[in-house]
């Protein structure tokens, strides 16, 4: 997976590019305006980059240099959108084989059954989406994006929209879902806790810009040790746990400057110097 | 009621078939229309606007001239259309039908219209994202979830045209059995001594058809909405 993207958007630019692992979860991290969304919306090709270049698998999907631009439905990536987006007049079970039935048939490597079985939603196949909770809307999403065979699943932010019950409900269909399937995942979020048990590495985001990128347990070092961050004067380590602020949180990054560092951990053990 | 006149029913008969093609023949065009103006952008945009809802303003009368002049035998468009398919329009049903077309057309339009702004265009990228190229969208996504306002559209404009005066005499005249549809047929009589009985008879029957179709269209419309629900 290899995505670079550069865009302008009014006075908001974005210019990302990373690596991501051909299988398990990268996560895509930062706070909500860092432009998460737009990138994942370039990679599914629902917007168009300015320029840069976007392959999943070794596949170009998107080359400014090369003028290749493959529209959405030929890029063979599943999107499970924030708020799920089923089609209203179908029936689960109509949404789930909207994009299967797309799917020539010598790419279809995720089954039907397996789906259902996995998502648990076989009682819901009949219903219309009016008639499901959040958690089981955002269940069939995963699996209506899922069985299209995609080459990349997206998930951006799946479980935002989602109380803590119906977030401990989906959580483990993600994990399940990474181990069974060798799909990539680029999974979008802004919370930790989601980080830490799906991402195998993780992409953070800031103003459009990559900040730091790396495996999870690298970046994502001490997420115990969150603390408020105040007005202190800016430090700038060059490898120690730095703390800066995402969603009115510190969070704690090994090995990387930001200008927003407000607290230093230069020992690694917990305790702050500003 | 009395069983009908056969006058009556030629009446009837052909009102029911003028309206009935003038909507089956304006419907693919109208949901052209209200597409293009609920989802494109273009220079002369608000003209092309004022073009289609110009019927709704103007007075019949004028429109049916218009036609008259454009689709009459030696008109522009009706010598084409002559010439090279051999349709006449001039003093036919089916040029009744052409002038009912015109009429109810921005009422068609409008309904649409209104029904595909509502459409969320997230679903049509979400399709996208499963597969389905533009067309397809359209016509699994686009057209189920406009689908109300096509019917209530279609109720409309085919209301509409069963009440066509204006346009359809000054277009097509009034030629029993050809062009004299309910309407006619009623104003036809009240110009006669001793019509009123008739009269009153076709009022009452075009009261029937009207509350006929308003029944069909409020059962289309639960009928959808339920199916929207589950």
């Amino acid at each position: 997976m290899e995505i670079d993207v550069k865009r302008k958007q009014g006075n908001f630019s974005i210019d990302v590019a990373f690596e991501g692992n051909p299988s398990g979860v990268t996560a895509l991290f930062g706070s909500s305006g860092a432009g998460k969304t737009s990138v994942v919306n370039m990679v599914a090709g629902l917007s168009k980059p300015d320029a840069g270049r976007v392959a999943i698998g070794g596949r170009v999907l998107f080359d400014a240099k090369h003028h290749i631009n493959l529209p959405p439905e030929k890029r063979r990536i599943g999107y499970v959108f924030q708020d799920g987006r089923l089609l209203p007049h179908l029936s689960v079970k109509r949404n789930l084989t909207y994009g299967m039935n797309l799917t020539p048939l010598n790419q279809r490597y995720v089954k039907f059954e397996q789906v259902v079985e996995l998502l648990g939603i076989g009682h819901l196949l009949d219903r219309r989406p009016a008639r499901l909770s959040g958690g089981e809307k955002q269940r069939v999403a995963i699996g209506r994006a899922l069985l299209t065979s995609p080459a990349l699943l997206l998930m951006d932010e799946p479980l935002a929209s989602l109380d803590a019950d119906r977030k401990n409900e989906v959580l483990p269909f993600i994990t399940r879902l990474s181990r069974e399937f060798s799909i990539p995942i680029l999974y979008v979020t802004h919370a930790v806790d989601e980080i830490l048990q799906l991402a195998g590495r993780v992409v953070i985001l800031e103003n459009g810009r990559v900040l730091a990128t790396g495996l999870t347990e690298d970046i994502m070092g001490r997420p115990e040790l969150s603390v408020t961050w105040g007005n202190g004067t800016p430090v700038f380590p060059s490898s120690a746990y730095v703390g800066f602020p995402l969603d009115g949180r510190c969070h704690f990054v090994k090995g990387c400057y930001h200008e927003h560092a407000q607290a230093v951990d230069t020992e690694g053990n917990g305790q702050f110097h500003p | 009621m009395p069983g009908l006149t056969s006058m009556e029913w030629e009446a009837l008969r052909l009102s029911l078939r003028i309206s009935f093609w003038a909507v089956a023949v304006s419907m693919p065009f109208g949901i052209l229309v209200a597409w293009i103006l609920a989802r494109l952008r273009f220079p002369g945009k608000s003209i092309f606007d004022g073009i289609v809802h110009l019927p709704l303003v103007l007075p019949p009368v004028v429109t049916g001239y218009v036609l008259l002049v454009l689709f009459g035998r030696k008109g522009p468009l009706g010598a084409f259309l002559q010439d090279h398919l051999g349709v006449t329009l001039a003093f036919n049903w089916k040029g009744a039908a052409l002038a009912a077309a015109v009429m109810a057309f921005p009422l068609l339009v409008r309904a649409v219209r209104l029904s595909m702004e509502s459409v969320d265009q997230e679903l049509e990228a979400a399709a996208r994202t499963l597969g389905a190229g533009p067309l397809r969208v359209f016509f699994t996504v686009t057209l189920p979830l406009v689908a109300p306002g096509i019917i209530s559209g279609l109720i409309l404009a085919f209301a509409r045209s069963l009440g066509e005066f204006g346009a359809t005499i000054t277009f097509v005249s009034n030629i029993p059995g050809e062009t004299r549809t309910l309407p006619l047929a009623l104003y036809t009589l009240t110009q006669m001594p001793d019509g009123e009985t008739g009269a009153m008879r076709l009022c009452l029957l075009s009261v029937g058809v009207a509350m006929i179709a308003m029944v069909l269209s409020e059962m289309a419309a639960r009928r959808f909405s339920r199916q929207l629900k589950g």
